[in-house]
This record gives C-alpha cells, sequence and structure tokens, in this order.
C-alpha cells in the first residue's frame, strides 16, 4: 500500500502589512519536492466545505493552504458570521487579498517540501482573486471558477470594493485554467468570451471549459447548484493543469 | 453566482436578539447570494448586525424570492399602517 497520509490543521501566517491571519492547511506527509496550492474561498467565508476543498488538494499531492480572508474584521467567529461582517463592511479590498496571497506563497515555499511552485485556484469572488494573484503574486498556475468582475463593470452605486481587471490582463504572468457554467449570469457567457479574447489578443497561455447544464457554484456539493458531470470534468482539469505547471 | 448584489442601511432605534439575547442594532444588509442554510441556489439574505459588538451580534435570515416579496408587501402595509397611528 502507498503511504498516503495526510496533515491538515489551522495555522497563523503573516499576511498583509505582516498581520498575523488564520489559514488552513492540509499536506502529505510523504517527503517532497511537490508544488502548493493556495486556495480562495468564495463569499460565504471560510467554511467546512472549502477546508475540504484543501484537504482534497493534499490528497492529490500537494501543500496546499487556504487563508481566512476576513481574519481581521471577524477572528474566531463563525464563518457565515464572519462574512456577514466582512460584507457590511464592503468585502475585502484587492491590496490586502494581494497582501494575504503574497504571504500565503511566502508559507508554502518555506516548507521544507516545496519545490518553489505555487498555484492558485479561486471560486465565485475567489475565481477573480485567482485571476488577479496571476497578475499580482509570483504564481505557476491560476485557476479561476467562476469568477464575476474579471471583465464587466458592477453596477452603478455598488457598495462593495470590486473593480474589473480586464485591463490587467496584459500583465497576466501565470498560465490560466477557467471554469464556468453556461447557465450562469456572474460571469455571464458574453462576459467568458470577452475575458478569453482579451487572453487571446495579448498572447496569453489559457484553457478555458464551458459546462453546458451548469450555473454558478457548479463544484460546490453542498449546494442545489452542484452538477456533478460538470464538477466531475472540472476536477480533473484542475488535476491536469496542477500537474502540468506544478 | 456570487452577485456581490448588496444593499446597506444604518439602523436607528431599534434591537435584535440574537444567541445571546437582545442588543441594539447598528446596520442592516440585505443581498441576493448563496444562502448558508435555506434550500435555494440564491435567496434574499437580511443579516442585522452591531459591529460595535463583535461579528457574533447579527440576526439573519435566509429568505425564497417568494417569502421575500411577501415580506416586503408585509412591511409595506404595515409602514402605512403605522402612519395612521
Amino acid at each position: 500500500m502507498a503511504y498516503d497520509a495526510v496533515l491538515a490543521e489551522t495555522v497563523g501566517i503573516r499576511g498583509h502589512g505582516d498581520d498575523l491571519i488564520e489559514a488552513y492547511t492540509a499536506r502529505p506527509m510523504a517527503p517532497g519536492p511537490r508544488g502548493g496550492v493556495i486556495v480562495i474561498h468564495h463569499m460565504p467565508g471560510y467554511d467546512k466545505e472549502t477546508k475540504e476543498m484543501v484537504r482534497r488538494f493534499a490528497v492529490l499531492g500537494y501543500d496546499a493552504i487556504c487563508v481566512n480572508l476576513y481574519s481581521r474584521e471577524a477572528p474566531g467567529a463563525a464563518p457565515d458570521d464572519a462574512a456577514a461582517a466582512a460584507r457590511a463592511r464592503g468585502g475585502v479590498p484587492d491590496e490586502r487579498f494581494v497582501g494575504d496571497a503574497k504571504g500565503a506563497a511566502r508559507w508554502l515555499r518555506g516548507l521544507p517540501t516545496s519545490n518553489g511552485r505555487v498555484g492558485t485556484i479561486g471560486y465565485c469572488s475567489g475565481g477573480r482573486q485567482a485571476f488577479l494573484s496571476g497578475v499580482e503574486v509570483d504564481v505557476q498556475a491560476a485557476v479561476d471558477c467562476y469568477g464575476a468582475f474579471v471583465v464587466g463593470t458592477p453596477p452603478e452605486g455598488f457598495p462593495l470594493q470590486v473593480a474589473p481587471l480586464a485591463d490587467r490582463v496584459p500583465e497576466l504572468r501565470a498560465p490560466l485554467l477557467g471554469l464556468f457554467g453556461q447557465d450562469d449570469a456572474h460571469p455571464s457567457p458574453a462576459d467568458v468570451d470577452e475575458l478569453e479574447k482579451l487572453l487571446r489578443d495579448n498572447g496569453k497561455t489559457y484553457e478555458f471549459h464551458r459546462y453546458e447544464g451548469a450555473g454558478h457554484a457548479f463544484f460546490a456539493v453542498n449546494r442545489t447548484a452542484y452538477r456533478p458531470e460538470a464538477a466531475n470534468d472540472g476536477w480533473e482539469r484542475i488535476e491536469a493543469f496542477f500537474g502540468r505547471y506544478l | 453566482m456570487c452577485t456581490y448584489s448588496t444593499e446597506r442601511i444604518e439602523v436607528r432605534r431599534s434591537s435584535g436578539k440574537g444567541p445571546e439575547g437582545w442588543f441594539p442594532l447598528r446596520t442592516a444588509t440585505v443581498y441576493y447570494d448563496h444562502p448558508v442554510h435555506a434550500p435555494d441556489d440564491h435567496t434574499v439574505n437580511i443579516d442585522f448586525l452591531a459591529p460595535d459588538r463583535g461579528p457574533g451580534a447579527r440576526v439573519a435570515v435566509e429568505l425564497s424570492l417568494e417569502s421575500a416579496r411577501e415580506l416586503l408587501a408585509a412591511l409595506q402595509t404595515t409602514v402605512e399602517r403605522a402612519q395612521h397611528h
């Protein structure tokens, strides 16, 4: 039998502004070297379903970590209360997210098992942040799972701190895997087409997959949006993508 | 979708009851997004909060669109009626 032990635990890491922030990590106990994966949680928070995904990446053979992006607003709070507190304050500023993602990448590279390569993957609002990390953070692969407002403009008077990133496409420095549901409204199929055109026109390395019969959050096994066919194919694409670049 | 769609109001002279009893409310956010508990992809969610008392000072509801419409009508009726008292 192959040795398949995994360690999962909550740790404190240094994030934006050198703040001590909470993170959840899962790592294979087998010796390295191996790549690292930063999992970016969705807007509803740093919840148990996201932590399951972190453990899944460890089972796949990566050192994985998910930063609690709401550490500062609600240290120690229940994930749903933390998400509500963060939303009431306008969400997570991009600059702070980038600082936290850089801290997570630094933490992964500091592990004795690290091969120096790090990827990011984010869901929903985290999909947009995964794209942003491909621009701002030293990562070797980024996966955007149905992130809204990478292109497109939020409505007037929008209270959350979320700006489109279309003008940052030329700066993208990591290969991008995009996984999208055709029934999604944010991002809509037209938004996905627009992003793909920008990537193509700028000569970026990318791979997009669009799933019929799937909307937003089709990876979310605890929600009615779950679509096993799309999710299973998506996981295969993620495994192949990280296998290639990490 | 993570719609991000959020409305926020200041709440004055109002109270809510959370797990640790009554507390004065400061803000309410209203948004259409994934619920934590209700059995729909998206719900109309309302968080009544008192940020000065920490993230646990929260009264939360997740309403189906139909129930949210009924609540809206009930609020409208009640507020109009209150003006005549």
